[in-house]
């Protein structure tokens, strides 16, 4: 969602916004969509669709491009290709799943929609079928797709969150590196707001932002397994869910946001990413598309701009090497045709990987196609996730939408003042419980 | 003779309470008029059924199961989402709030439409052009006006904080959709710049249907101008202000994309309207059943809301056209 075309989120939202004006409107047109299933077309050629959701440059010209260069290899097949906006994509994805009719390739984020889809019995098993091409791949950018020991998508993009921050304002604070641990970060907090700076951007009208704090100090603490753990047992009540919460109220009680936050969207011309790009704020706790939105929203901070990785929590079972993140894969619908598994190995070649690398402002999924990657930001993100010791999905995706929704949701009361951390672990457990 | 007299007077008896013509048709043609009816509107009401009908069934059948929108609802749990959602405090934050934009719509935003339209309908230099404008906002998208809004009331560098500052008094800016206590009546202030050209409009239109001379006969019998108003413009334009008012609460019920765009419903709830919880709920969070029972909760509350109104407010408007027969009969 946020990792592959990251330019375009004030135009999702706006459309997201029109298509939401016509819910109904979106499942009934979704009903029309073409029947291909897997069909000839007129020249007898096999149809495969492709679902995805690069609606922005460059992407939305390379992969076209790239549908036509396996055709030249394929003769026999037509790949033919729907973009869909995304959030006008995740709800005809709805209207499709219950309908159990799937695209031939679909864009997917993995996790817990996935895996309801595969519980549906509407995904094709991929582990053998693109086995060799998983077996280039960086481990961690498989992760979201694997279940019970099986991959049922093909990763395609790679990504992950960390602390974006402005080394002009750090220094002006006089902060001399950044921090590495919690304590640490709450005192480099004190001193920017000494200094006149604000610490912190935040989009607080959309959620999700907030949840990155959430889910980063609860992995620090918990550690990747005590996340999975807690996931199984359907139980946030733990005092690590309890003590992340506490971490966080102690980051809100510095006040560390820009005025109005709670109202703020993520890339609108004075939301978080502008804030931050506008050289306004010292840091954003976002994932690998944040410097193309800062510059997108706002000027941009050009080379001012620094990555780290989240601090560690002192007593915590996670490491500070632990990444938390999620990316972009294509998954097969049960009884696609197999050219359609082809055209997947075809597409994450090591070649054309460095295709989407160098042209499509990727993070290399495949190993051997790291070299493409020029942008020092881009290559802070990859080499976070080359050395990662774990990795944690998106909360939002890795959970049943409900309760990915819900964390959302009491984190940001949390942070508006209206829930307490207890609060936050109950109301979180009482969702998952009810899934 | 008695004999004839006595048949006479029997006959008279039988056909004194006048029967109506009708009831003596041949059956046939009772019949025949029955299927051409039937023909007529069956195409209509099969639409109805499937597009209106049928779906609020399924909603109501729906709401009766824990169900994520995946394959079919399994988990029936009877009436558990509706004790749920009376517990619910977002919902009951939806209510109270939902009743909050209904007193002012009401209250505030029609008087002031009305004091528009009878502003405008007098004989004012360029009024055409005033009327265009008030209208305007009326015509744009509810989108658009959000996202226009949402730049105006960015705290500190929007529009609003700008003029406000530029004028001295930057004590009155302030954070508009940023903050709980002042997300609500910013988001009315949108909603009255938005809808109130359309109903000054109706009452523009009302207003035509005045016929002049009874001002100009008031005006002679000497009532002043308030009397006039009260006395004259008010009872007869009454048919168009309770439509107005209809169409202006079933809009506060289920105002949607406004808030949407502008405030998401936030922070923190605080201007979530049902429409948003809704969505919220059935498409953020696939608890379709739970949304189902949301939505039933409010298609009655609109129901009952209509039809109480149809009955005892609007009763004198429609009498002959909606209501029983009696007046034509």
């Amino acid at each position: 969602m946020r990792a592959t075309a990251p330019f375009t989120f004030s135009r999702r939202r706006f459309l997201g916004t029109a298509s939401a004006a016509g819910l109904g409107a979106a499942a009934l047109t979704a009903c029309g969509g073409s029947d291909s299933d897997g069909g000839k077309d007129s020249s007898g050629r096999t149809v495969v669709e492709w679902w995805n959701i690069q609606t922005t440059e460059p992407s939305k010209s390379i992969w076209p491009e790239r549908a036509k260069a396996f055709e030249a290899k394929n003769p026999k097949v037509r790949i033919k290709l729907v973009t869909l906006e995304n959030d006008a994509y995740k709800s005809k994805m709805t209207a499709l799943t219950s309908s159990g009719k799937l695209p031939d390739i679909y864009h997917t984020w993995g996790g817990g929609v996935l895996k309801q889809q595969i519980d549906a019995g509407l995904v094709e098993d991929l582990s053998e079928p693109v086995k060799t091409t998983l077996d280039t791949m960086v481990p961690a950018s498989v992760k979201p797709y694997q279940f019970d020991g099986k991959t049922y998508a093909m990763p395609f993009d790679i990504g992950a969150v960390g602390f974006w921050y402005n080394k002009a304002l750090f220094k002006k604070a006089g902060i001399s590196a950044p921090p590495t641990t919690w304590d640490d970060y709450l005192d480099t907090v004190r001193k920017l707001k000494s200094a006149g700076i604000t610490p912190i951007a935040l989009a607080g009208k959309e959620k999700w932002p907030g949840m990155y704090f959430w889910s980063y100090l609860s992995m620090r603490i918990a550690g990747v397994d005590g996340m999975q753990k807690a996931a199984d047992a359907k139980d946030f009540t733990g005092d690590d869910f309890v003590k992340a919460g506490e971490h966080l109220k102690e980051l809100v009680a510095l006040k560390p946001f820009q005025k109005g936050f709670l109202g703020a969207a993520y890339s609108t011309p004075n939301g978080e990413a502008a804030t931050m790009g506008n050289g306004k704020a010292a840091m954003e706790l976002m994932g690998q598309w944040a410097p193309v939105v800062q510059a997108d929203a706002g000027k941009g901070i050009g080379k001012d701009l620094g990555f780290f990785s989240f601090p560690s929590v002192a007593g915590g079972q996670g490491a500070v090497t632990d990444v938390f993140g999620g990316g972009g894969g294509y998954a097969v619908r049960k009884g696609a045709p197999k050219a359609a598994v082809d055209f997947l190995n075809f597409f994450m070649t090591a070649e054309s990987d460095r295709i989407l690398v160098s042209k499509a402002n990727m993070i290399p999924v495949v190993k051997d196609a790291t070299s493409a990657l020029t942008d020092p930001n881009l290559t802070a993100v990859s080499d976070m996730l080359g050395k990662s010791t774990g990795f944690q999905l998106y909360l939002d995706q890795a959970y049943p939408p409900a309760v990915g929704q819900e964390i959302n949701d009491s984190t940001a009361a949390l942070i508006a003042g209206s829930k307490s951390p207890e609060q936050v672990a109950r109301s979180v457990t009482q969702v998952a419980k009810s899934q | 003779m008695t004999s004839t007299f006595v048949e006479d007077a029997r006959d008279a008896t039988v056909e004194a309470p006048g029967g109506a013509p009708g009831n003596r048709r041949p059956l046939v043609r009772r019949v025949t008029d029955w299927l051409t009816a039937v023909s007529f509107t069956l195409p209509a009401l099969i639409l109805f059924g499937a597009l209106v009908l049928a779906p609020i069934m399924y909603a109501l059948y729906v709401s009766l199961f824990n169900w994520g929108g995946f394959g079919s609802p399994t988990d029936y749990t009877g009436l558990d989402n509706y004790s749920r959602l009376i517990k619910d405090p977002v919902f009951l934050g939806d209510l109270w709030r939902g009743l909050l934009l209904v007193g002012f719509s009401v209250l505030i935003q029609l008087p002031f439409a009305l004091a528009m339209a009878v502003l405008l309908n007098q004989k004012l230099r360029g009024r055409a052009v005033y009327r265009m404008l008030f209208f305007a906002p009326y015509v744009l998208s509810e989108v658009i006006t959000g996202v226009l809004f949402s730049m105006i009331f960015a705290p500190d560098d929007g529009l609003a904080d700008k003029v406000l500052g530029a004028i001295g008094l930057d004590g009155l800016g302030g954070l508009w959709f940023a903050d709980q206590s002042t997300v609500m009546p910013t988001l009315f202030l949108v909603m009255t710049w938005k809808y109130f050209g359309f109903h000054m409009m109706l009452y523009l239109a009302g207003l035509q249907g005045i016929p002049a001379e009874l001002h100009e006969a008031a005006r002679i019998d000497g009532a002043n101008a308030w009397e006039r108003f009260r006395y004259i413009t008010l009872p007869l334009l009454g048919p168009t202000v309770r439509i107005s008012a209809f169409l202006s609460v079933i809009g506060a019920i289920q105002l949607f994309d406004l808030v949407w765009v502008t405030s998401a419903g936030g922070p923190d709830h605080a201007s979530e309207t049902m429409a948003i919880t809704l969505f919220q709920y059935g498409f953020k969070r696939y608890q379709i059943g739970y949304a189902s029972a949301l939505s039933i909760a409010l298609f009655l509350i609109s129901l009952v809301f209509a039809i109480a109104y149809q009955r005892f407010v609007l009763r004198r408007d429609t009498e002959g056209a909606l209501t029983n027969m009696r007046a034509t009969r």
